[in-house]
């Protein structure tokens, strides 16, 4: 993030990024240094679709045992992107506190694994489904309810990791 | 699924990483373009139909390629540092955004 006058002093991670997938440091400052970092990224690029495959096929396998109707609540969904959130707020604690030394832990297991079992597309297709179903009632509730229970996953994975490792 | 996933995470990767070399702002911008764009096309691919191709491009890659624990942890990092309007703008634009995309995705699948 770039520098801003706000007060940080309340913050109870003040060492901790806000993008979990691209350090500052890995941003490229000008066009011609794209391609040189692509290269020098290319285990981190590896680490992260090999994760991202994993991932993919963990969250295909929670819909395959978790069915829905199209005018039903997407459980298997909303389970697949709480656990993420949950699982990424204990990861990032350990990564930051206890893995600064494994460079590839934070793409394999954040960006890839974390980043390919949750997702965006399906929870939005699928709140878009509900409405035109005719369930705004359940949309809603899934809409709403998952960023709810995703933020206090994130937070509690976050706040319990530290008790343990700290 | 496979296939889409080790495509679609690298290329969320990819994706932040130029968004941020454009402009780095108080909100996440990366991991929005990232989440709608893929909403759109999920959206339009789902209507288009099923079989191999949606599974691979729709479940498989948007699925990998959009994120729920990024945008769950970055909200949260932002409340965290004191910017309670950036966290509430970063939602609310990522569901509304996220939302129409999704639905016009589907609108211009089913024309098609």
């Amino acid at each position: 993030m770039s520098p801003h006058p706000h007060d940080h002093s309340h913050d109870p991670h003040p060492g901790f990024p806000v993008d979990p997938d691209v350090p500052r440091s890995d941003v490229p400052l000008l066009p011609h240094q794209v391609g040189r970092v692509l290269l020098q990224r290319r285990r981190v690029l590896a680490a992260i679709a090999l994760g991202g495959a994993i991932g993919a096929l963990v969250r295909w396998s929670v819909a395959e045992a978790l069915p829905h109707d199209k005018d039903a609540f997407p459980w298997s969904t909303f389970v697949t992107n709480a656990s993420g959130c949950l699982a990424i707020g204990v990861l990032m604690v350990v990564v930051v506190e206890r893995w600064a030394h494994r460079p590839l832990a934070r793409p394999f297991l954040g960006t890839g694994i974390l980043g390919g079992y949750t997702t965006f597309s399906t929870y939005a297709v699928e709140t878009r489904g509900l409405l035109a179903s005719g369930e705004p009632g359940v949309a809603l509730l899934y809409l709403l309810g998952s960023v709810v229970v995703g933020l206090l996953a994130v937070a509690l994975g976050m706040r319990l990791t530290e008790r343990v490792i700290r | 699924m496979l296939v889409g996933g080790a495509i679609g995470a690298p290329a969320r990767y990819l994706i932040d990483l130029a968004v941020q070399r454009l402009h780095s702002a108080e909100l996440p911008w990366g991991t929005w373009t990232v989440n709608v764009s893929g909403s759109f096309v999920f959206g339009l691919v789902a209507a288009v139909g099923s079989g191999w191709a949606a599974t691979l491009i729709g479940t498989g890659f948007c699925g990998a390629f959009t994120t729920f624990s990024t945008f769950g942890y970055e909200t949260v990092r932002l409340a965290e540092e004191g910017e309670t309007p950036a966290a509430m703008a970063n939602v609310a634009l990522s569901l509304t955004a996220g939302l129409a995309a999704a639905a016009l995705g589907w609108a211009l699948g089913s024309a098609l």
